[in-house]
């Protein structure tokens, strides 16, 4: 597959595997870990703006 | 001068006026999302599938398709924080101060991944995880800048205050940024000097040179649109008293 | 832009301006304190000291490696384009360790100025091809056509 011979020869990287999939698998959870982060920041807004609903300052 | 520039100076306060900016910005960050995200996976497939392996650092170079990407975007990112620090201190634009706080988290993770990627390339090519060379150092104390301008606005309750000093930190860390880019031409380092050199030669062959450049412009688009994401929640979060923010997430009270 | 404005504008360039300069100045100034490894001409010229350990690199001159056939001791020369300096060290080397790239190791120099080298880092260069390219330019390399291909901005 592309440049290399075989599935096996992909995933293995030359006995550098480890490296590689480690650097892409941390940047992954990074990509995620900002999304969730996004999620968080809604939330904060959302219930804020509630909370002033609730004690009537709207 | 001072006549012919005040269209401009109102057209400007007026796009930058968080009501405003929150509406345009909205197709800009899918936008950007959508292309960044198409082209980084795009990228990784051709860095990791189909680029030749290197004739020195066989497979393991392949990790800076993560790494330069990275590193490049925490600079960019750093030196857009710096111009819109000038800005926020000069003319007082509250949609300044948002943007600043809402890069932190951004340019945090950039600059913590451009250093754990490099740790991880390290140890295969150098054989070192790390080294106080001048180009880790100077991008060490880029994270602890991070980090600090993190705390300081976190630390300060008054908003102004907070975003005040916040600015500052930004414009006196600036020193960092040339140091960081210049350290391997200035001094000895272990980082080999730059690949990609706008003036002189690039020294990368196309078939690896296509996936790095798709995948640092897709990190850049990424990047923006992370930033315009958040800026619009720090949007309605700081004027969340307004009428309009109440509107806009259909949150009101009695009349 | 209204005055107040313009002054401010013209007070934070000046400041972030001066601040930047002078400390990039102070650290160029420096710069013995800032680099992370002694060249082969500042060994030469007596820069770096004699009593201590220190950090000393440069390029593996091609054909300078000489393994002994018993032990794992190995000898090689570095170069900076300027000046030379042998080294010796007595270990596994690292993979990337090849002649016409670059080596940092610490050691202490003999009174022989021989660099006894305790610990040896593969310093790779900028360049990037895959290795058919490479082994081109190596044959190229050998035949005289080309000056070496590594390394060119490298130190």
């Amino acid at each position: 597959m592309g440049y290399f011979d075989s599935f096996a020869d992909f995933v293995r990287m030359g006995n550098h595997g480890i490296f590689v999939w480690s650097v892409y698998a941390i940047t992954v959870l990074t990509i995620l870990g900002h999304w969730l982060g996004l999620r968080l920041q809604r939330r904060r807004v959302i219930n804020e703006l509630q909370r002033l609903k609730k004690r009537g300052h709207l | 001068m001072a006549l012919s520039l005040t269209p401009v100076w109102r057209w400007f306060h007026r796009w930058t006026s968080p009501p405003n900016f929150y509406r345009i910005s909205r197709p800009w960050a899918h936008g950007l999302m959508a292309v960044g995200g198409t082209a980084l996976f795009v990228a990784w497939i051709w860095g990791l599938v189909f680029a030749p392996e290197d004739y020195l650092q066989g497979n393991s170079y392949r990790i800076i398709f993560v790494h330069v990407p990275s590193a490049s975007a925490s600079l960019a990112l750093y030196l857009t924080m710096a111009i819109t620090a000038v800005i926020s201190l000069v003319w007082k634009i509250k949609l300044a101060d948002m943007v600043i706080r809402q890069c932190i988290p951004v340019g945090l993770t950039l600059t913590a991944l451009a250093l754990i990627s490099g740790a991880i390339w390290g140890r295969p090519t150098w054989g070192v995880y790390w080294i106080w060379d001048a180009r880790l150092t100077s991008m060490l104390l880029q994270l602890f800048l991070f980090i600090g301008m993190w705390a300081i606005h976190t630390a300060i309750d008054q908003q102004k205050l907070a975003d005040r000093a916040t600015a500052i930190l930004v414009l006196v860390g600036f020193v960092n940024l040339p140091i960081i880019k210049w350290s391997v031409d200035w001094w000895n380092t272990m980082h080999q000097p730059a690949t990609i050199r706008i003036t002189g030669e690039t020294t990368m062959v196309w078939e690896m040179l296509a996936p790095l450049l798709l995948s640092m412009a897709a990190t850049y688009c990424v990047v923006a649109a992370l930033v315009l994401y958040r800026t619009r929640w720090e949007i309605l979060y700081r004027e969340r008293k307004t009428r309009w923010v109440q509107d806009e997430l259909g949150i009101r009270g009695k009349a | 832009m209204n005055p107040a404005r313009k002054q401010r504008l013209i007070l934070i360039l000046l400041a972030v301006g001066l601040f930047t300069v002078s400390v990039i100045l102070l650290l160029i100034a420096n710069r013995n304190q800032v680099n992370l490894f002694y060249s082969p001409t500042d060994i030469v010229e007596g820069e770096a000291p004699l009593d201590r350990s220190f950090r000393a690199g440069g390029v593996v001159v091609h054909d300078s490696v000489w393994r002994d056939t018993d032990t794992l001791a190995v000898t090689f020369t570095v170069s900076d384009n300027l000046s030379e300096v042998t080294m010796t060290y007595t270990g596994i080397l690292p993979d990337l360790f090849k002649e016409g790239q670059g080596v940092v190791a610490t050691g202490t120099l003999n009174e022989n100025g021989i660099f006894q080298a305790s610990e040896v880092l593969a310093r790779h260069d900028e360049n990037y091809m895959p290795p058919e390219v490479a082994r081109a330019l190596e044959e190229a390399r050998r035949r005289g056509q080309t000056p070496d291909y590594n390394n060119a901005g490298g130190y």
